[in-house]
């Protein structure tokens, strides 16, 4: 698998990729909840469309109690999709909804052999420090393991 | 805090302090060619940010670096980032094969 590239400063992560697929597969696979979700992990309700605010529930196995909002903010059909919203806001009994959101932008671009897929979360500047102190809590429960699994299963699947 | 890193002089406060802390502010302000008030100044808002911490000794002040919450910062971008990994390679998956 070609590496990602990858990009950290303090307020903003960066990853930069190349899809070998045309830029409308790509653009259909972030801009429709349902195939958002298939990837991502989560059961959308609703649609994604500027200024909405579409909620569902994750689907990684523990984690489904877990309601995730995305807060959608600009579509610009095969350019660049983005949201809003808490990053790794998975602890239930937190109301994490007067706390900064982060941006996340996916950008796409033409690439030789298929498409080249930027994704920037920025504003991390902005969260207070006890959600930084939280959110390794809960990677010590086992996110990141969750995650790998499910990476597993898509593949071989 | 991280926008409290986000200057020159201040990056080097927590440089000379994370290889040699905990310092004086005469002992940060030496060979820098900024002010002692400056130094003060910058300690101040690297404290307010949880980045360092200080301490009296005798008659004068101490500055240290507050390890664990820095550590912290950069463990949950670390976080995020592989996250952000683990669903690239989930949207790779789904598209490619």
């Amino acid at each position: 698998m070609p590496a990602t590239d990858s990009q950290t400063s303090t307020d903003r992560i960066e990853k930069r990729v190349t899809l070998h697929v045309p830029r409308s597969r790509v653009w259909r696979a972030l801009t429709t909840a349902g195939e958002f979700g298939a990837w991502f992990g989560v059961k959308l309700e609703g649609a994604f469309a500027e200024g909405a605010a579409v909620r569902g529930r994750l689907t990684f196995k523990g984690y489904e109690h877990v309601m995730l909002e995305v807060l959608v903010d600009r579509i610009q059909p095969e350019r660049l999709f983005s949201y809003r919203w808490h990053p790794y806001a998975i602890d239930p009994r937190m109301d994490y909804s007067a706390e900064p959101t982060t941006l996340v932008e996916f950008h796409l671009d033409e690439a030789a052999g298929g498409t080249q897929l930027t994704i920037i979360e920025s504003g991390f500047d902005r969260l207070p420090a006890s959600r930084r102190a939280e959110a390794f809590r809960m990677n010590e429960a086992g996110w990141n393991g969750q995650a790998k699994k499910l990476e597993q299963y898509v593949i071989a699947g | 805090m991280f926008a409290a890193l986000g200057d020159g002089t201040r990056l080097r406060l927590v440089t000379r302090l994370s290889d040699g802390g905990p310092l004086s502010i005469a002992r940060l302000s030496d060979g820098t060619g900024v002010t002692r008030q400056a130094i003060t100044k910058h300690l101040k808002a690297l404290a307010d940010a949880g980045v360092v911490r200080g301490k009296r000794r005798g008659r004068e002040r101490i500055w240290e670096l507050q390890t664990r919450r820095l550590e912290m910062a950069s463990r949950y971008l670390n976080e995020v980032s592989g996250q952000w990994d683990a669903a690239i390679g989930r949207l790779r998956a789904f598209l490619e094969d």
